[in-house]
């Protein structure tokens, strides 16, 4: 990975100015000569990556754990088969996939510098991030309400701690994406800041890649 | 991923510079000024610094964790004795080992990463300065969190009681009611997050930040290994953040992860902790093999023996240190297929590291060794972790080590591979890079006499235990009877244990009389490279200024330096082509623009363990902690990048970034690293 890497930044330094990609503009920004990046790619891209990177083996202990102890209830407990209502999280799902697709929107207004756009595409994700947040605490209250609480057995215990987990990302980037619409409307977002958005796009298309993991393995392989 | 980052771009950016916004952002945030006293340590993002409280703390917990072991062998000293009551024998022994594991062994290993990477690839600071003070002082703040347990609600009535890997159920509310196992699950949490932010910012450091020409397979054996304990630690993390977070709701909130009542799989904590557990090992040794392949090539006057297979055999370790974690439950009952599978990938890790010992043994063959106080510490690493790698593979045998489970053989076979492996190699390093940290050398003299007090000293407490463990001492007992043959040699692990302690004391000692014999005229100045070393950060002066080079290095070679100061005359011999004074840098350049200091990572550090007394004792400080948390973050993202007074000031406040409230999360701003103008 790390010599494809190299090769095309080096080729695409040397070559024609008109297509010098994200990378270079990224390392000119971001670095100043020689020293600043090896890779070509920013240094707060890189983390993004790496973090996420981290990031899956959290969501991987947590849903191998959700696996092991879904099935261990009692003959008279709620399961997996009781609790799910699969349209309504399915409805919710398409809501938080359809926001990758926002947030791709966003930074490619950002980029051409239509900053009206990119706002809106902006607060469209955090709109339909916080949705499916809604969607998620109301799933929790009607299971809690049929009987279903987080000390109930080990299916609400690890099927809470997982989802739980997965919506406190989603949380963290609402915050973020809010945060940087607030900048934007302070004027200080602009196409030059456009890594910024990219970024925080990284991670949430990765939450989303995760939910799409969680999503067939907790709520449609029981099925 | 190259590929994605290459979509379409902004044309306007080739006239884009106008787009730039250039307002200060709330003026009421500065940057501390002032570079000396207190407050250049409290609020540096001086990689060096950082390092050097690594590496302090390392050693101050270091020294906490061998009295912790010092009360142990006073109590096992003799049969039947009761110095510890057996409630306090198990707080003590968790936590030596917890210390010892989390508080020492990371940390020091951390200090020689925070130090010498940024020196080894030629870089002027880490990727993220900031985040590189944040997970300092998120590693202090679990660390004395960690500690306070001792006292906190009566003296060793809360100390963590369950073993360094705290087996559920064993750590559930209902054996272990004590606040202690909460102790060690919150404080564990807290010094992973450092960990964790640390391996972020230090992978991308190596990956990104390397001179000019320095390629991967031209970086030094240790930025190498290193690399690999990063890359470790990255992927390690997780995996116990979420076995603690399991045993924290389990207590805290009645979850019923580790509730057997419930049903739950007592093998789930040991599969998550040793998942994390094994990786955890080369964590810990990795950074010493990186050490000794920097300390071994410099006193044999050789290049390292096969340099490509030092890195692959580190990169092997790195994968295969995936595949072993059950060979610690091989008693627990995983089956026999599991207990087969990692029988043999266990047998088979043996060979990476075994060709690593190769490599020394033939980097100091033929070579001309000078037998200095590293070099000492760095071929006794080399004996004793084979002694102790030898003691491991009869561990993979899963016949044999289910005799030996549980028993003093056990404790003697990682006292080899971590003491002698690990905190030997940390201590050949100190005695190697002292001179380039502090500008003065520490005493031969002294150092060699406390290694060889070390050296026997430890042989006498860990050997022994070989024996104790054939002979069927349990591990962890409070006491045992008299008649049953293990006191000879318990008397005898007693005594080298206060020999180690001995060592210890005289290598503090060592730092305090060769400070002064430098301070006084009476030992010469070591100069930019005192041992005739290979590695770029010997070319700047001793101690390294601030700005760590005078000017960017372009590097050709491997052991760039040494081919600087030596070549090859017609007939093939080496001479000398410079000396180290002509080639290194003086560290006279000042026109260097450096990352300013800052107050916010320690001011949101602060709020983590604010936070896990808030879950012990009353929610209520979980408010005040979040609030410092987040206050700092927010004052991080909104505090100007760099110092406006600084010389050199060029940037613009683009870099100023928002930031999601984990604090994994945040980005830093590449740029606040430059140049020389």
């Amino acid at each position: 990975m790390v010599m494809i890497l190299r090769k095309t930044t080096r080729t695409h330094q040397r070559r024609c100015p008109l297509t010098d990609t994200a990378i270079d503009q990224t390392s000119n920004e971001h670095s100043d000569g020689d020293h600043g990046s090896t890779l070509g790619v920013s240094n707060d891209k890189l983390g993004m990556w790496v973090f996420l990177g981290s990031d899956c083996l959290l969501f991987g202990g947590l849903i191998s754990t959700y696996m092991l102890y879904k099935d261990r209830i009692g003959p008279d407990d709620l399961g997996p088969e009781e609790m799910f209502d699969i349209p309504f999280t399915s409805v919710s799902s398409f809501v938080l996939l359809m926001s990758s697709l926002t947030v791709v929107l966003a930074i490619t207004a950002l980029r051409r510098n239509d900053i009206r756009r990119s706002r809106i595409w902006l607060l469209a994700t955090a709109i339909l991030g916080a949705i499916f947040v809604g969607g998620q605490v109301y799933e929790f209250t009607v299971f809690y309400r049929e009987g279903l609480g987080y000390t109930t057995n080990l299916f609400g215990t690890s099927f809470f701690t997982l989802t739980g987990f997965h919506g406190v990302h989603v949380t963290v980037g609402i915050v973020m994406l809010m945060s940087l619409y607030i900048q934007s409307m302070r004027g200080k977002l602009t196409s030059g800041q456009s890594e910024k958005l990219e970024i925080i796009g990284l991670y949430w298309h990765f939450v989303d890649v995760v939910w799409i993991v969680i999503f067939t393995i907790v709520y449609l392989f029981p099925q | 991923m190259a590929i994605v980052e290459q979509e379409d771009a902004p044309l306007e950016l080739e006239s884009g510079e106008s787009n730039q916004i250039t307002e200060r952002p709330l003026g009421a945030f500065t940057r501390p000024q002032g570079s000396g006293g207190w407050r250049s340590w409290l609020f540096t993002v001086d990689h060096k610094k950082i390092g050097i409280m690594y590496g302090a703390a390392g050693l101050l917990f270091f020294i906490i964790g061998g009295i912790y072991a010092l009360f142990v062998r006073l109590q096992l000293s003799r049969p039947g004795n009761s110095i510890l009551s057996a409630e306090t024998y198990n707080q003590v022994f968790t936590m030596h080992g917890v210390v010892m594991v989390f508080l020492a062994a990371i940390p020091l290993g951390a200090a020689f990463s925070n130090y010498l990477i940024p020196l080894q690839i030629g870089a002027r600071d880490v990727a993220f300065p900031r985040l590189n003070a944040f997970s300092f002082w998120v590693f202090l703040g679990g660390g004395l969190f960690l500690l306070t347990s001792m006292f906190i609600g009566g003296w060793w009535e809360n100390a963590p009681d369950g073993g360094w890997f705290a087996y559920s159920p064993n750590t559930g509310v209902l054996f272990s009611p004590s606040k202690g196992i909460d102790f060690f699950a919150i404080g564990l949490q807290i010094t992973g997050i450092a960990s964790l932010v640390g391996a972020i910012n230090l992978i991308v450091t190596i990956l990104n930040m390397r001179s000019p020409g320095m390629t991967l397979m031209k970086m030094p054996v240790l930025t190498w290994m290193l690399f690999i304990t990063q890359m470790l630690l990255l992927f390690a993390m997780p995996v116990i953040s979420v076995a603690l977070f399991l045993l924290t709701f389990d207590r805290l909130f009645d979850a019923n992860f580790f509730n057997v009542a419930e049903g739950a799989d007592p093998l789930l904590w040991q599969h998550l902790f040793w998942i994390f557990g094994h990786p955890e090992v080369y964590i810990l040794i990795l950074p010493s093999f990186g050490i000794i392949s920097e300390i071994i090539p410099t006193f044999s006057r050789k290049p390292i023996f096969g340099y490509p297979f030092m890195v692959f055999s580190g990169i092997a370790i790195g994968f295969m240190g995936w595949g072993v974690w059950a060979h610690h439950m091989f008693a627990s009952g995983v089956g026999p297929v599991a207990v087969a599978a990692f029988s043999v990938s266990t047998m088979f890790i043996a060979v990476p590291t075994g060709v690593k010992i190769l490599n020394w043994l033939a980097t100091m063959w033929g070579g001309r060794i000078r037998f200095t106080t590293p070099m000492l510490y760095a071929t006794s690493v080399v004996a004793m972790f084979t002694i102790g790698g030898l003691s491991g593979v009869t561990h993979s045998l899963a016949a044999a080590d289910s005799q030996q489970t549980d028993t003093y053989y056990i404790v003697a076979h990682f006292h080899y591979v971590i003491f002698g492996g690990i905190i030997l190699g940390f201590f050949g390093g100190f005695y190697y890079w002292w001179p380039k940290m502090f500008g003065y050398f520490l005493s031969e003299k002294i150092g060699k006499m406390s290694f060889w007090v070390m050296v026997i000293g430890f042989n006498l407490t860990f050997g022994p235990m070989h024996i104790l463990g054939l002979q069927g001492m349990s591990r962890r007992i409070q006491t045992y009877s008299e008649g049953q043959g293990f006191d000879f040699w318990n008397l005898i692990s007693t005594i080298g244990a206060f020999l180690i302690a001995l060592a210890t004391a005289m290598f503090v000692a060592n730092i305090l009389i060769s400070r002064r014999a430098y301070r006084d005229g009476k030992t010469p100045d070591p100069g930019p490279d005192p041992w005739d070393a290979r590695s770029l950060e010997w070319m700047t002066a001793s101690p390294v200024p601030e700005h760590n080079f005078d000017e960017v290095i372009e590097v050709e070679r491997q052991d760039e330096f040494w081919h600087r100061k030596w070549g090859k005359n017609e007939s093939g011999q080496v001479v000398r082509r410079a000396t180290a004074e002509e080639v290194a840098h003086d560290g006279s350049n000042t026109n260097v623009h450096l990352p300013s200091p800052s107050y916010w990572p320690i001011f949101a550090a602060v709020g983590l363990p604010i936070i896990g007394y808030g879950l012990i004792y009353n929610l209520w400080l979980c408010v005040i902690g979040g609030l410092f948390v987040l206050g700092g973050l927010y004052g991080w993202v909104f505090e100007p990048v760099d110092d406006p007074n600084a010389a050199g000031h060029h940037h613009d406040d683009d870099h100023e970034d928002i930031d999601g409230h984990d604090s994994t999360e945040n980005h830093e701003n590449t740029s606040e690293e430059v140049p020389i103008d």
